[in-house]
């Protein structure tokens, strides 16, 4: 999977889809309050977000103002304390709810904050975790998981443990495993964050395609403002905490964004602006 | 990458194989150590001239263990032991690991029950010893019950530990890919808690045969520990301690098929020790 295997046509072609129906993903009102022990915690204030899909967006603030907990309610990990959630038509939690309705969930990938790859399951099988779930069988499983190691640089590794892996490269097992079924939906939180700088690049570069090629609706959080700025259709800048949405920055650089793109000055000039509203703490 | 390729480790790991030198050098020290042992336990009887009431000479009881082993009651009583220690231990193993399995999901559960759990372990079991004597007289079934009571305890509180221990990340990644509970038992529960019920298992079988063996001491006329008293109180010292080598052996056996249980079904985990030998 490279930037060269796509003709040029199909991107635009799959960009015009994307523009009709309605919202993949859309938020209302959806504010979170964790009961901790020591009182509660405002983690989200009452947000407003769609989705369009096919769209990349990019959640972008300062620690601990909310993103993860977001972007796990939009899994259903978590219930919001007010607000309703809707995946596509269906509702995954309307006001009130403290259970998603599971059916809403269609397929979804997640990349986790940690790996919580199996310690007990080799790297392929890790990979090939959520195809048992489809039944797929067992000889198409390890097809398919070696491909999808191939594609993160960790072809020759299918047959160690996690723990013989270093940290990113567990991370990027970790996001074999959420793209394995293919799935409409990809949410990501901070699925680089463990990785230098080239692969960084590299990943984001492939993402990219990956994209581009299957027209997914993706969610990722980042720390990293430039990493936003390469990837993102819009950036959804948060404040510290309790998270609210402070701005929503519409990136329109053509795609597929080569990495010199961010030699541009108007990446410069973005960077330059979200740095600033972010103000430094990002 | 071609899919048909063994997914095995053929590619060398990145981490240095752990014990396989350490588990090697085992075979020299092992018999140096016990040869040692035996000189310096020859030498003690001769220099200090201690009575072979006290202490027999190695040799002697090498010799009595051959007569024993060569006698039909011997194996009969080692049979008797082996299965009070399989049954007791089995009993155990399963209401313990049934009852740390519930206890471990139901925390307030645990907590009630909690003080109760630690006073049946703060009992000193060998004074209830009598106790089962009385109520399942001097057979098999008292030291039985002996040794199930001594494992239990263990085998439950490893389970418990294996239940809680199930890592929070590991259930959120089950439900994103919206595994079925069957499915989150078989692929997550049991791989994950399974580390911890094999050590409690492991424990456990030490602790029944131990068990089995005090029961015999204290009551009755089967088994190794019996067998054991009949000869302190023929005073054939050089016999007790060959009966005390068969104990040790059984034991041995019995931790030995256990402890590979483990090492085969949790290649992975660190307590194997041999991580890419699958
Ligand atoms: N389970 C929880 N119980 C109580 N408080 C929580 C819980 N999870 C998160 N919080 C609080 O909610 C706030 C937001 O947390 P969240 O993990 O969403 O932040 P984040 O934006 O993902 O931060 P980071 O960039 O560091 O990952 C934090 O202040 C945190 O203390
Ligand atoms: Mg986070």
């Amino acid at each position: 999977m490279s930037a060269t295997d796509i003709p040029s046509g199909t991107a635009a072609d799959t960009a015009a889809a994307r523009d009709t129906g309605g919202a993949a993903i859309s938020v209302q009102g959806v504010a979170k309050t964790y009961a901790s022990g020591a009182g509660p915690v405002q983690a989200l204030l009452p947000t407003d977000l769609e989705v369009k899909p096919g769209e990349f967006i990019v959640l972008l603030g300062p620690s601990g103002c909310g993103k993860t907990t977001l972007l796990r309610m939009l899994a259903g990990l978590h219930a919001p304390t007010e607000g309703t959630i809707t995946i596509g038509d269906r509702p995954l939690f309307t006001s009130g709810d403290t259970e998603p309705k599971r059916d809403a969930l269609g397929s979804l990938g997640f990349v986790f904050q940690q790996a919580n790859l199996m310690p007990w399951r080799k790297v392929w099988a890790n990979i090939a975790l959520p195809l048992e779930v489809l039944r797929v069988p067992k000889h198409e499983r390890r097809k398919r998981a070696a491909d999808m190691a191939q594609m993160v640089g960790l072809g020759d590794f299918l047959g160690h443990y996690p723990k013989q892996l270093s940290g990113g490269m567990q991370q990027r097992v970790a996001i074999a495993r959420a793209l394995i079924h293919d799935p409409s939906i990809l949410l990501m939180d901070e699925p680089f964050g463990a990785l230098d700088a080239m692969t960084r690049d590299q990943m984001n570069v492939q993402l990219q395609d990956l994209w581009l090629e299957t027209a997914k609706t993706i969610v990722l959080v980042t720390h990293s403002i430039s990493e936003a700025v390469f990837l993102a259709d819009r950036i959804v800048l948060l404040s510290q905490r309790p998270g609210r949405i402070q701005d929503v920055i519409e990136v329109d650089f053509p795609r597929p964004r080569p990495l010199s793109v961010a030699n541009e000055p108007r990446f410069g000039e973005i960077v330059g602006s979200l740095r600033g509203a972010l103000g430094g703490h990002a | 990458m071609t899919a048909t390729r063994p997914l095995t480790d053929e590619t060398t790991s990145p981490v240095t194989p752990r014990r396989g030198s350490g588990s090697r050098i085992l075979w020299i020290t092992t018999p140096l150590i016990l040869i040692a042992f035996l000189g310096l336990w020859k030498l003690y009887t001769v220099v200090s001239g201690v009575g072979e009431l006290i202490l027999p000479p190695p040799e002697k009881v090498g010799i009595a263990l051959v007569q024993l082993l060569g006698d039909a009651s011997v194996w009969q009583a080692t049979y008797v032991t082996l299965y009070e220690t399989v049954v007791g231990f089995a009993l155990a193993a399963v209401v313990g690991i049934a009852l740390g399995i519930v206890l471990g999901r139901a925390r307030t559960l645990e907590r009630i029950l909690s003080p109760f759990l630690v006073a049946t372990q703060v009992v000193p079991k060998v004074a209830i010893v009598p106790l089962l004597l009385l109520w399942f007289g001097f057979g098999l079934a008292s030291k039985i019950f002996m040794a199930a009571i001594i494992a239990f305890f263990v085998m439950m509180q490893n389970t418990i530990l294996g239940i809680r221990s199930i890592d929070q990340g590991h259930r959120d990644l089950m439900r994103v890919i919206r595994a079925p509970w069957w499915k989150r038992v078989i692929s997550l529960d049991i791989p994950s808690s399974l580390p911890y019920v094999l050590t409690g298992v492991e424990l456990g079988i030490v602790f029944a045969i131990t068990g089995a063996i005090v029961g015999e001491y204290l009551g009755g006329d089967q088994g190794l520990g019996a067998m054991a008293t009949v000869m302190l109180s023929a005073l054939r010292t050089d016999q007790l301690f060959a009966v005390v080598i068969i104990m040790t052996l059984l034991g041995f056996l019995l931790y030995a098929i256990v402890a590979g249980v483990r090492r085969y079904a949790i290649p992975w985990h660190e307590s194997s020790g041999r991580a890419t030998a699958l």
